[in-house]
Order: C-alpha cells, then sequence, then structure tokens
C-alpha cells in the first residue's frame, strides 16, 4: 500500500472521539482528529452526568470533556478544526476531502455523533434564540420567574425540565403519550418538583411571538384534537436527535433513520471504516456507551492496519 | 481560556462597543454555558487573523444584566457584529469558524 498522510483520521471530538484518539495513540498510530466546531458535542450542554462512573458527585458535561480533551493531548494527539466536506473510500486508501485540502489514511473511525431534532412547527426557527432553545444549561438564567415550555419526554426533556424547574415559576412538560419514556429516578423527580407540570398527549402545533420573542406556544390534544395555547416566555425542545452523517451520503450503509450501520466490532460496510457513539445504530446513548463503542474501534483500526 | 480578548461591562459597553472607529465582534459568554467555553478558543484564534481590523470583546452576561436585556438576548452563546454602533450580524448558537468568518467579513 502506498504511504498514506496517516493511520487513522477520527471525524469528531465529543466522548467517542476523544476516546478514539486516547486508544490510537496508545496503540502508537499516527492519528488526526477533526474537529467542526470545536471539541465536546452533545454533552457540552449537559449541565450533570450522574451515570459515568468515576464521579461520586456528578460531573458537568463541559468539565467531563475538557477532561478528556486534556486527557487526549497529554498523548500528543492534534485535534484539528476543520470539516470534511466529502469521502473517498472506493479504494483500500481513504480520502478525506477537507476544507482547504485532501489527506488519504488507511483507517478513519467516524464519531460524529448527532443533533437535537427540531419539531418542523411554525415559530420554531424564527423565534431561535428569542425564546425557543435546546440548552437549558446556556439559557436557563434568562427566564428567571417566568414560564416556559418544554418539549418531549425521554431523558434529555425529564432531567432539563427539571433543571429549568432551579430557575423558572413553571416548566410545562409537554409530551405527546400518557407515559415517560426517561429513566425512573428522573421520571420520580419530575412528578416530585411542584414546578413541573406534566400536559400529556399533547403535539406543540406553533410556537407564537412578536419582535420581543416568544409569547406562547399552541398544543393540541391528540386523543381529543382540542387545541389550546398556553402563555409562555420560553419553549425548549428535546424530541430527540438525528445523527451528524450528512457529508457520508451514500459512501456507508445507514439505517432508516441515517444512523451508520456497524457490528460489534464497530465495523461499518466499508473495511477499515468504523462508527462509534451516538451516530452509531445503537440502543443507548450515552457517553459510558460511547467510549465504549471507541474503544473496541480504535483497537479493532490497529488490528486492521496490522494486516494490511 | 481568553487573555487576549478585552471583557466588556454594562458600563463600558457604549464606549468600548457603540463609539468604536471599528466593527466589534461581542462575544455574550457566561460561565455557566458549555458551549460558550467550547466557542472561546475559536473566537481567539479568528481575532488574530483579524488583528486592527476588527475589535473582539467578550461580554459576561451573568455579571451584567442590563445590555443583553436591552438587546433582546435570550440565548448564548450569541455573538453581535456593531459597526458605527449599528448591529449588523447576530449568531446565535455554538457555530464553526467559517460561519463566523462569514459574518465577519460582511463588515469589512
Amino acid at each position: 500500500m502506498k504511504a498514506a498522510d496517516y493511520d487513522l483520521v477520527i471525524i469528531g471530538s465529543g466522548p467517542a472521539g476523544l476516546t478514539a484518539a486516547i486508544y490510537a495513540a496508545r496503540a502508537r498510530l499516527n492519528v488526526l482528529v477533526l474537529e467542526k466546531v470545536a471539541p465536546g458535542g452533545q454533552i457540552l450542554v449537559t449541565d450533570w452526568i450522574e451515570n459515568f462512573p468515576g464521579f461520586p458527585e456528578g460531573i458537568s458535561g463541559a468539565d467531563l470533556v475538557m477532561k478528556m480533551t486534556e486527557q487526549v493531548r497529554r498523548f500528543g494527539v492534534e485535534i484539528e478544526t476543520n470539516e470534511v466536506l466529502a469521502l473517498d473510500f472506493s479504494e483500500d486508501m481513504k480520502k478525506l476531502t477537507l476544507n482547504d485540502r485532501t489527506i488519504s489514511t488507511k483507517t478513519v473511525i467516524i464519531a460524529t455523533g448527532a443533533s437535537p431534532r427540531k419539531l418542523g412547527i411554525p415559530g420554531e426557527e424564527d423565534f431561535f434564540g428569542k425564546g425557543v432553545s435546546a440548552c437549558a444549561t446556556c439559557d436557563a438564567p434568562f427566564y428567571r420567574d417566568k414560564v416556559v415550555a418544554a418539549v418531549g419526554g425521554g431523558d434529555t426533556a425529564v432531567q432539563e425540565s427539571i433543571y429549568l424547574a432551579r430557575f423558572v415559576k413553571k416548566v410545562y412538560l409537554i409530551h405527546r403519550r400518557n407515559e415517560l419514556r426517561a429513566t425512573r429516578i428522573l421520571q420520580e423527580r419530575a412528578f416530585a418538583n411542584d414546578k413541573i407540570e406534566i400536559v400529556w398527549d399533547s403535539v406543540p402545533t406553533s410556537v407564537n411571538g412578536s419582535i420581543f420573542g416568544v409569547e406562547s406556544i399552541s398544543i393540541k390534544n391528540v386523543k381529543t384534537d382540542e387545541a389550546s395555547d398556553l402563555s409562555v416566555d420560553g419553549c425548549f425542545i428535546w424530541v430527540g436527535i438525528s445523527p451528524n452523517t450528512g457529508f457520508i451520503k451514500d459512501a456507508l450503509e445507514v439505517d432508516k433513520s441515517g444512523f451508520i450501520v456497524a457490528n460489534a466490532k464497530m465495523e461499518t460496510s466499508v473495511p477499515g471504516v468504523y462508527a462509534a457513539g451516538d451516530v452509531r445504530n445503537t440502543p443507548l446513548r450515552q457517553v459510558a456507551t460511547a467510549v465504549g463503542d471507541s474503544a473496541i474501534a480504535a483497537f479493532e483500526a490497529a488490528n486492521y492496519i496490522e494486516n494490511l | 481560556m481568553s487573555e487576549g480578548i478585552l471583557e466588556v461591562s454594562d458600563s463600558s459597553f457604549d464606549s468600548e462597543v457603540l463609539q468604536s472607529e471599528i466593527p466589534v465582534l461581542v462575544d455574550f459568554w457566561a460561565p455557566w454555558c458549555g458551549p460558550c467555553k467550547a466557542i472561546g478558543p475559536v473566537i481567539e484564534e479568528i481575532s488574530k487573523d483579524y488583528k486592527d481590523k476588527i475589535k473582539f470583546v467578550k461580554f459576561n452576561v451573568d455579571n451584567n444584566p442590563v445590555t443583553p436585556g436591552n438587546l433582546g438576548i435570550r440565548a448564548i452563546p450569541t455573538l453581535i457584529l456593531f459597526k458605527g454602533g449599528e448591529q449588523l450580524e447576530q449568531i446565535v448558537g455554538m457555530v464553526g469558524k467559517p460561519k463566523i468568518e462569514e459574518a465577519l467579513n460582511k463588515s469589512l
């Protein structure tokens, strides 16, 4: 095989990408980490992580990422701010087109994660940053003693609603079903919180406001079809995630929701290309699962290179 | 984290931003905001490329509530580019270097 620029290129630097970098560096691979914005990914907006072992008191997402980044740098890995625009996996030597150049590599780990999904209702885009938010840790203090709506019923929606309740007067948690999907311990905390009122069986239909920002949210009961308006100053949306796979196009097999299909060795449909973390078709998306995926992916990448 | 970037407050906002001779990019942030911390180094890096052309300042919304209130800021990170006291561009949320540069180039 011709000389490649790198043994391994890791795309993304959330917990998955950073873990892969640590393992790859210790395997003495010539590795490059590419990051589009800044290291961290989705956990940057997580106020408190209580289920990642080793931190008995919990740790903020931003602090955890900072520690992981420090650990990566300790092993001398470079995290470059750049974006992958296109992939070429047609030959053994894989080519990645970046903003400013094309690079070649023997293996690739895709750890680009996922982004919050949008509802796609009127007002959502227009009022983004003017009342519509997906980051309670960033924006909750702007809503001190105000009334807000939160949309969703999973872990993120429930945990962040509890966080919001520390600042606001009231949270309407709007959920389309008659039970929450979140982990039991989070459900218990939400039910016990006087400031959280759960609006069951309901979906938002529009976010309304003026030049001053959000003023209300329109909802519809899915069982009775009854429509109503809730007066709110803000609207936080946590209705799941979609994978960050726009650059992949048809280079790899993805599932019907767009997540990359990978097996227990994190191997994708292309030999030498691995997927790890939230971007993968996995039953659980947590920091703990992301780091596990990545340890395997980096190990397998090293094996693959050995056998070239 | 942001040694090179001037910190502006409610009291200095007028003189440092609105009265500035050259365009000013204001990074509205707070210590409790993870994405703000992450985007800080990116902005610092960009500031070096625009030295003498655009002034880069940080504004802590936690210590200075008046200006963000007047500007209707309800989310951070928010970046606002001012030129001659007017708002030229506003970027809300965590974005990459190219998007920030694109906004900055419009003011030059």
